[in-house]
């Protein structure tokens, strides 16, 4: 027992007085969970609570383009910022950039015309249908194609662009819709409809209300922080990889390892105390992490971090991702020659498992062809876990499923590394 | 008659994916409380030799015992007769000479009370008191040796295996390291030493093995290895019988 705790010391020892390794093991996930959860966070709001800036070139300026401009800002996801009406292609980039509008759209001059011209064949046809007008039908096919252009910033991502693409489309149906019921409600009565109709098609929209699917009944919508900080927790546990990995390489290049195995004790007690050092470094910044979670980020107008109630659960899924972290820069440090090779290795290793792991992009939104890999990547399994407390408010039986591979991954690594080291004639 | 502390019998070694051995017919009896250079140019093979004899290797064939006890079949017994000083600083530099005498002693099974009188002990002699608490990085060469000579020590080993111990260290520091290793010897310990610097041989060794071609070509006390060739100085000595080999000393 003396032997071990002599061996935890000096692990203990050698981590304090390795500065870089302790940035990199703290200070950088710590940067990460904050920088990311912000500009989640950010981007949340952005969507739904500032409103993007939209420019309008109206060559039209008719009822129904002025109805579209309305509707438009009425749908509260844009902020008009300009309305112009002399339209030039030209100027339109550099009159984008000057406003620092993100979309601009340009109605043209018939828009009014044109949507009349397609409501009244509508109305006439419905009408028809229904009996109700014996004039002969328009079979002319009036159609309304890109008579709207959409100007774009390239910084939109695709799926944001179609988000605002819907939004711009419903404004047209809802005009659209107006105008129609407006034409056939003239038609059949012969006078003008009252505004008071209108304005209740308008709202009297079917609404749907959203409701988080969770394992303990509780609907409390999930944030960025909830989302970000355990994946984040992942990741910085796998990047002990840059302190372990390289220790380890260290220590057979020294050839300290070599003196160790001349010793009258077990190699193993080493490497036990190792992995039992560098446990105790992932727990801290568990610890530390959701610590910034759950009492920085309020005070930075960031969403609290809510703690799973299964506390039990939590500390399994903590210990089990840790140990499994250990495990993996056991290997890379065991089969890596030197600490170049370990850090290097290390460090892309870990950016790509979290890749494939969900880490960096959710898993849902994965190729297919990649489901191998995010199967492999024990970060994906640690996620899930993790998720499956936070966001689904989850017990540990919920979680088994995803805790039975995170094991068996672990105990290959493990098992990897003890080949590795009797292969380095260590063991 | 005394007892043999390191016995050797038809060894034969050679590296994994190797054609030729690296060692080949081995034998050599270093009796207890000797002191025995091992000598030869670069690549005759005196670490593998060391390392066969520490159980770091595995021989592929031959026998090698140390007081009777076959080394690589139970190690916690063989690896406490013996002391390791490695060519390279085989310890923690981060940490402090204190710090590594005190992992390392405990590592060879002393107890704390014994590591701190030890840990004094080595300290003093070694001149590395006023540095005791400070990290070896920051050390010189010739006091990172001291240090990785207290580390192999620290148990009061039978046998002291050292590759190179003064390599790269200044003369004052080298002459306090072979002042000590004296000592050891002349209060029992076996010394088994490799160097290039045959003058030190003369110094510490009463035996020397010459080794070329991973072979042992002579095994003799010095003072008769030279009256037998004919010789006045041990490096005219073992360019002759290495045949003019490219010898680096």
């Amino acid at each position: 027992m003396y032997k071990l705790w002599a061996c935890l010391i000096k692990d203990f020892k050698l981590i304090t007085r390795d500065r870089v390794g302790l940035s990199l093991m703290f200070l950088m996930p710590i940067l990460l969970v904050i920088v990311i959860t912000a500009l989640q966070a950010g981007t949340f709001k952005i969507v739904n609570e500032n409103k993007v800036p939209l420019l309008i070139y109206n060559d039209d300026n008719a009822s129904i383009s002025i109805l579209l401009e309305n509707t438009l800002e009425k749908i509260g996801i844009f902020k008009i910022i300009e309305t112009t009406k002399n339209f030039d292609n030209t100027n339109i980039a550099a009159k984008m950039k000057e406003t620092e509008a993100l979309v601009a759209i340009v109605i043209p001059k018939n828009f009014s015309t044109q949507v009349q011209h397609k409501v009244a064949n509508f109305t006439k046809n419905t009408l028809h249908e229904f009996g109700l007008n014996t004039d002969s039908i328009n079979q002319s096919n009036d159609t309304l194609f890109n008579i709207l252009t959409l100007y774009y910033h390239p910084v939109l991502q695709e799926s944001y662009r179609k988000n605002l693409l819907n939004a711009i489309r419903s404004a047209v149906q809802v005009v659209e819709s107006k105008q129609i019921i407006s034409s056939i409600y003239t038609s059949i009565n012969e006078s003008e409809m009252p505004d008071s109709i209108l304005n209740n098609f308008a709202t009297q929209q079917l609404s749907i209300s959203e409701i988080p699917v969770s394992r303990d009944g509780s609907q409390v919508i999930p944030n960025a922080s909830q989302h970000n900080v355990p994946a984040w927790t992942i990741f910085a546990m796998f990047f002990i990889i840059t302190s372990l990995g390289s220790s380890i390489v260290k220590e057979k290049i020294s050839g300290s390892s070599i003196r160790l195995k001349t010793l009258p004790t077990n190699f193993l007690i080493t490497l036990f105390s190792k992995q039992v050092t560098y446990l105790f470094v992932a727990m801290c910044q568990v610890v530390v992490i959701f610590a910034i979670g759950v009492f920085f980020f309020p005070s930075i107008g960031l969403p609290r971090l809510n703690i799973p109630s299964d506390i039990v659960g939590l500390i399994i899924v903590s210990l089990l991702s840790g140990w499994c972290a250990v495990s993996y820069a056991l290997v890379v440090g065991v089969f890596a020659q030197t600490q170049e090779q370990a850090n290097g290795f290390g460090a892309i290793s870990v950016v790509l498992l979290a890749a494939f792991g969900g880490i960096l992009v959710p898993s849902f939104a994965m190729p297919e062809s990649f489901s191998f890999f995010l199967k492999i990547s024990p970060m994906y399994w640690s996620l899930e876990s993790f998720y499956g407390l936070f966001l689904e408010g989850g017990k540990f039986s919920d979680i088994i499923n995803n805790i039975i591979p995170l094991l068996g991954i672990t105990l290959f690594l493990q098992l990897l590394a003890l080949i590795g080291l009797k292969k380095n004639n260590l063991i | 008659m005394s007892n043999i502390a390191v016995n050797i019998e038809k060894l034969n070694f050679k590296y994994q994916g190797q054609v030729s051995d690296t060692l080949s017919d081995i034998h050599l009896k270093i009796e207890e409380g000797a002191s025995i250079g091992l000598f030869g140019p670069n690549g005759a093979g005196k670490t593998t030799l060391l390392h066969l004899m520490t159980g770091i290797l595995k021989n592929n064939q031959g026998n090698i015992t140390l007081f009777g006890k076959k080394v690589g079949t139970n190690y916690k017994e063989t690896n406490s007769l013996f002391g390791l000083v490695p060519q390279d600083f085989s310890f923690y530099q981060e940490l402090s000479p204190i710090e590594n005498l005190q992992f390392f002693g405990a590592f060879y099974g002393l107890s704390k009370q014994q590591i701190y009188n030890r840990t004094n002990e080595l300290l003093e002699v070694l001149g590395l008191t006023e540095v005791r608490n400070k990290s070896v990085i920051k050390f010189s060469g010739g006091m990172k040796r001291k240090v990785n000579l207290a580390i192999g020590i620290i148990h009061q080993p039978k046998i002291i295996f050292l590759d190179e111990p003064t390599v790269g260290v200044d003369i004052q520091s080298r002459y306090s390291i072979i002042k000590y290793l004296k000592k050891l010897n002349n209060e029992g310990a076996t010394l088994v030493y490799t160097s290039h610097q045959l003058n030190e041989a003369e110094e510490i060794c009463d035996k020397i093995a010459l080794i070329n071609d991973g072979k042992i070509i002579a095994y003799e006390k010095i003072s008769q290895l030279l009256s037998q060739h004919q010789e006045t100085s041990l490096e005219n000595l073992f360019l002759k019988l290495a045949k003019n080999s490219l010898v680096h000393v």
